[in-house]
């Protein structure tokens, strides 16, 4: 990297090696998540570990309304979130790629009990022929005999992008936020004075001030767990690996590999977001595999660091001071009548 | 079953009230088009997708009494700065005095909402654990703890009448940092994602610097005699001047993050700065022609008055456009198609 590229990679654009423009020599390679929003099956325990480790306290236990979300968004006490979205859109994209295109399911239920490799007596499963009262006879019909396959359900657990370009970290005025050996961004929290300052510079709304205890929290990617080997809460309690753990360089490869699979799998929706080294925060150390546009899921659909334009802000204020300076000045050098 | 049927035709057998609809039928719908609180909108209704109209950014905790309370009497502290020293050495001591009084006064009361608003106050000597240019609060903090004592020592001397030397040199000292104690508050509240505030960044410290003229110069005009307010007279018409215009040419310049300046409450704050502004103005030029000091006191009012109303409605735009995902998401949307993706 030459030295404007330097400058550049400190604010804005690409930074392949994040920790080490943190100041760590010989660091560990950059961590993340990459969360798959595909098989995703909104069960939560990502939210209840992330809880349970971090002694994150209780905040609030209210019905929305808004399908199975009463999480409702990141915040202090809240750091990873499942969103639960409901769609009128073909029913096809709920289960993509799960590639069984030569199983048929129907036949196999109708084989149930009388081959080796499916229950037999003594199971929860009748006998064949021997269907309890009131079942439906016949065969089992498949699931859209008139066309009901207009309802999509999505689900994805959102959590701290732990930005290559992180604003909360940039702004923060105590060092309290800092960026760790692995390229995460966590907060000390001996240290904040709870300014806030972060909370309205995070372009994803993840960061937020605990009320009654005034401090800023957020996600540490478990930086407790990273420092002694083992994997954050959220992706060990994960039961469909719908978040991933790992050197993020592995991640993203796997990530281009799974949407690959989905696409040829039928599935044109799926899409990687903030796993681009180009875009407005230099990449996500979190990205995520979606199935529509990241705004359904309340993520912006492109974010921008806000320091990207914050020498020009200096410039401008610079010059604006300069300029009330002269206005005084000029006041006082007329001669009054 | 008993339960409705969703077809291609929509849904049938449904029991309303009973069952939870689902996507477009959702509840909530007019929030998610992005229509604010029951206004009429200021523009066509801008189509967008939203998580069930949640808000995109969370939204900021500032305080408004302290944050935008700070903008203000920063504003007026580092103005009044310049007003002190120009009273000072051009023998204008009646105008150097309240501006010195001013200045101290005001810096002092932001210093307290400045910790006031802090979630730990106890912490408050963290700000100066480390200097970040990165950080627009980081370089305000030290900032202002080299010109707080500056205004306080001038101040001092002033009062106690002594020590006039020391007192100059912190008046002149006080008069260098001034200007950017008025105006990097504008890079303070720039420096977010808040749509309201970030994409007015290159006019913004051009509006508070001409904010922070005429607030000084209606304290001046309040408080000094008439022989000595002209360059106070001169500095807000000035000002306001500067702020009107920078005003206008933002508001041109945001795109859709205008539109909360220009709905509820930040609209109507921010349209009263306008007319205290220009009203004052017109007072000031009248006062200077009939040397009537009512009409001083009436412009001087005015100005202190809407230079407050102008802070209070900037921050409280910006909040409204935090807490609407269109402000958000549609310009987002926007830059990606016009990339063409």
């Amino acid at each position: 990297m030459g030295g404007d590229e330097d400058r550049g990679g400190l604010l804005y654009g690409p930074q392949p090696d994040v920790a080490g423009a943190a100041g760590y020599p010989d660091a560990p390679p950059r961590m993340g998540f990459f969360t798959d929003t595909s098989v995703c099956i909104g069960c939560k325990a990502c939210e209840v570990a992330c809880k349970e480790w971090n002694a994150v306290p209780e905040d609030g236990l209210e019905l929305t309304g808004m399908s199975y979300d009463n999480t409702q968004g990141l915040g202090a006490d809240t750091w990873r979130h499942v969103a639960f979205i409901e769609q009128r859109k073909p029913f096809g994209g709920q289960e993509p790629g799960v590639a069984h295109d030569d199983v048929d399911v129907f036949a196999a239920a109708a084989r149930l009990g009388t081959d080796a490799g499916s229950p037999g007596p003594g199971s929860t499963a009748p006998p064949p022929g021997q269907a309890p009262a009131g079942a439906p006879a016949g065969r089992i019909s498949p699931l859209s005999p008139d066309g009901r396959t207009e309802l999509r359900w999505l689900m994805a657990s959102d959590v701290c992008k732990h930005c290559t370009h992180a604003a909360c970290l940039d702004v923060c005025p105590t060092g309290a936020l800092f960026r760790t050996e692995f390229g995460t961004v966590v907060v000390q929290e001996d240290v904040c004075n709870g300014c806030g300052y972060c909370v309205p510079a995070c372009p994803y709304g993840v960061i937020d001030q605990r009320e009654d205890d005034g401090r800023v929290w957020k996600c540490t990617l478990c930086y407790d767990r990273l420092g002694a080997g083992m994997e954050p809460a959220c992706a060990k309690s994960c039961p469909t690996e719908s978040i991933q753990f790992g050197p993020l360089e592995e991640l993203r490869e796997r990530a281009r590999a799974r949407v690959a699979q989905l696409h040829a799998a039928g599935v044109p929706d799926a899409r990687l977001y903030g796993e681009s080294p180009d875009d407005g925060v230099g990449g996500d150390g979190a990205f995520f595999l979606l199935l529509d546009e990241p705004e359904v899921y309340g993520l912006p659909p492109d974010p921008v660091v806000t320091t990207r334009d914050l020498p020009d802000m200096w410039r401008h204020a610079a010059l604006a001071a300069l300029s009330l300076a002269a206005l005084a000045a000029g006041s006082f050098v007329r001669r009054p009548r | 079953m008993s339960g409705p049927d969703v077809t291609r035709d929509g849904v049938q057998g449904a029991r309303p009230g009973r069952q939870a609809p689902t996507g477009a039928h959702a509840g909530r719908r007019r929030r998610r088009r992005g229509r604010g609180r029951g206004e009429q909108p200021m523009v066509p209704d801008a189509v967008f997708s939203s998580y069930y109209g949640k808000p995109v950014l969370n939204r900021p905790t500032w305080k408004a009494l302290d944050i935008a309370g700070y903008l203000y009497l920063g504003g007026l502290a580092g103005a009044s700065s310049l007003l002190a020293a120009g009273g000072q050495f051009t023998g204008r001591p009646g105008l150097a005095a309240p501006a010195k009084l001013g200045a101290a006064g005001a810096i002092s009361l932001s210093l307290a909402a400045l910790v006031h608003d802090l979630g730990r106050p106890a912490r408050f000597l963290n700000m100066l654990r480390v200097f970040k240019p990165t950080s627009p609060m980081s370089v305000g903090s030290w900032l202002l703890v080299g010109y707080a004592p500056l205004n306080l020592a001038a101040a001092a001397a002033e009062v106690a009448g002594r020590y006039r030397l020391l007192g100059s040199a912190a008046t002149a000292a006080a008069a260098v940092l001034g200007p950017a104690v008025a105006t990097y508050t504008a890079v303070l509240l720039s420096d977010t994602a808040v749509p309201s505030w970030h994409e007015g960044y290159r006019q913004l410290p051009f509006v508070f610097a001409g904010s922070a003229a005429t607030a000084a110069s209606g304290l001046a005009l309040v408080a000094a005699p008439a022989a000595e307010a002209g360059p106070a007279r001169r500095m807000g018409v000035l000002g306001a001047a500067l702020e009107l215009a920078a005003f206008r040419a933002m508001k041109r310049h945001m795109g859709l993050a205008a539109e909360p300046l220009e709905q509820g409450g930040a609209h109507r704050l921010l349209r009263a700065a306008e007319a205290l502004t220009a009203g004052g103005a017109a007072l000031a030029v009248l006062s200077g022609r009939m040397r009537d000091r009512r009409l001083a006191v009436a412009a001087g009012a005015a100005w202190l008055t809407g230079s407050a109303a102008l802070r209070f409605g900037v921050f409280h735009a910006g909040v409204a456009s935090a807490e609407d995902p269109k402000y958000t998401v549609v310009p987002q949307r926007e830059r990606l198609r016009a990339r063409g993706r």
